[in-house]
């Protein structure tokens, strides 16, 4: 596959996993209001992952459609942040479970959102002008999730002992799989010296600036980083993904060629 | 005989949007243009929000409302430029105002995403649609559509929509 195609997968794995993930809120969120912002954010996200799917189905011929790379990939061939498909707890051991918690749904919206609120500004002057034009719907969107993670992380973190507690917990699980960010993966290589994609390492003070301003104004401490760097984007996952799409797919694999 | 740009225009003129009724997709600025192509006349749109769900209903229904007037045209998506609420018309913004629902502001021009973080533009007040005061305050940042964010007034004590600037 050609490095356009590979990039605009990373792109689109990236918005559909969380897309999918986010969307376990629709019917549990903590109140009404907050289950309706993550059902839309995760509108927003499926519905860019479909405009990137298309455009690569599109680029890579051969018959290929927005679905089959949706559902008919298997783990190993997604290729979105390992962050992005952690389920809404923080770590487990043995056969413990937890139920959803809202403080790592914010951390990450807002890690990520940051993330993409940058590159979309940034992907404008993609040499592909398809994915110029996805990245300029895409800014208009993530600038909403931004907003809206941000002010809800300062809620938390600056709101009670508990929520900031849960806050900063997240935020220590969460921050070292951002070290994923910023080291290039072949596929994002390749597109860099294409003039497709954008190196992420350009903005990455930017994205400090903006972290270290809501967390200051939150009141949490910015976590030390080290150890793991994750390894999503290049296939190599955690073991949460592979349930996420088994939910996700089994009903397109049930049913291949099945229209509705 | 083939019909022509002007008729497929007025064919269009009154078609609403599915979601919000009381405003047509001219007025929203969905449909951009209608022109002679290779095969015929082409109708553009620009998709509003990546994940609407109404997108498809709108292909559909300018897709119905043209077979039904006998006119043969097909229908092109156009992604760029993006959509966005400048292109809504006054009337238009005149009517959601009288239905329910606060018109956008402009967005903001030339605003790049490190100014818009670390120092958030002031809130500019969105006037309550139904009593036009602009003592109201936001309840959450997304309302009963990806579109829209809802408000509450301090005054008359309503909630509203807010069609968020895009």
């Amino acid at each position: 596959m050609s490095a356009a195609v590979d990039y605009l997968l990373h792109l689109a794995d990236n918005a559909l996993v969380l897309g999918q993930r986010n969307a376990e809120w629709c019917g549990h969120g903590p109140i009404l209001e907050e289950d309706i912002a993550q059902s839309n954010v995760s509108l927003d996200l499926i519905g860019q992952a479909r405009l990137l799917y298309q455009l690569a189905a599109t680029l890579n011929g051969a018959g290929v459609t927005e679905d089959q790379l949706a559902y008919f990939r298997d783990t190993h061939e997604f290729r979105n942040y390992t962050l992005l498909e952690l389920p809404h707890h923080g770590p487990l051991s043995a056969y413990a479970s937890s139920s959803l918690d809202y403080g790592t749904t914010i951390v990450r919206n807002f890690l990520y959102s940051a993330l993409m609120a940058l590159l979309w500004e940034a992907l404008e002057k993609s040499a592909n002008a398809d994915l110029s034009a996805i990245a300029a719907k895409s800014l208009k969107e993530v600038r909403y999730h931004l907003r809206h993670s941000r002010d809800w992380l300062v809620r938390l973190g600056d709101g009670t002992d508990e929520s900031h507690a849960r806050s900063q917990a997240a935020l220590d699980h969460l921050f070292p799989y951002t070290q994923e960010f910023w080291a290039p993966s072949p596929a994002e290589a390749a597109a860099i010296a294409a003039g497709i994609g954008v190196d992420l390492n350009t903005l990455k003070a930017d994205w400090d600036a903006i972290v270290d301003a809501a967390l200051s104004e939150a009141t949490l401490q910015r976590p030390a980083l080290g150890g793991y760097v994750p390894e999503g984007k290049k296939g190599i996952h955690s073991e949460h993904l592979g349930f996420l799409l088994a939910e996700m797919q089994s009903l397109a694999r049930a049913h291949p060629q099945g229209v509705w | 005989m083939s019909a022509t740009i002007e008729e497929v225009w007025a064919a269009l003129e009154d078609l609403a949007d599915p979601e919000i009724p009381v405003i047509s997709l001219r007025e929203l600025g969905i449909l951009r243009e209608v022109r002679s192509g290779a095969d015929g006349l082409e109708v553009v749109i620009t998709p509003t929000y990546s994940g609407c769900p109404a997108m498809g209903q709108i292909e559909d229904d300018v897709r119905s409302t043209l077979k039904n007037r006998g006119i043969s045209a097909s229908i092109v998506t156009r992604l760029a430029p993006a959509w966005t609420t400048d292109w809504m018309s006054e009337t238009g913004k005149e009517k959601l105002r009288t239905y329910g629902i606060a018109p956008p502001h402009q967005t903001p021009a030339g605003s790049s995403v490190v100014r818009f973080i670390s120092q958030p533009a002031k809130a500019e007040a969105v006037p309550c649609p139904h009593c036009g005061s602009s003592n109201t305050v936001v309840s959450s940042h997304f309302g009963s559509t990806a579109c829209k964010a809802l408000y509450k007034c301090r005054d008359c004590q309503e909630p509203f929509d807010y069609f968020k600037p895009y």
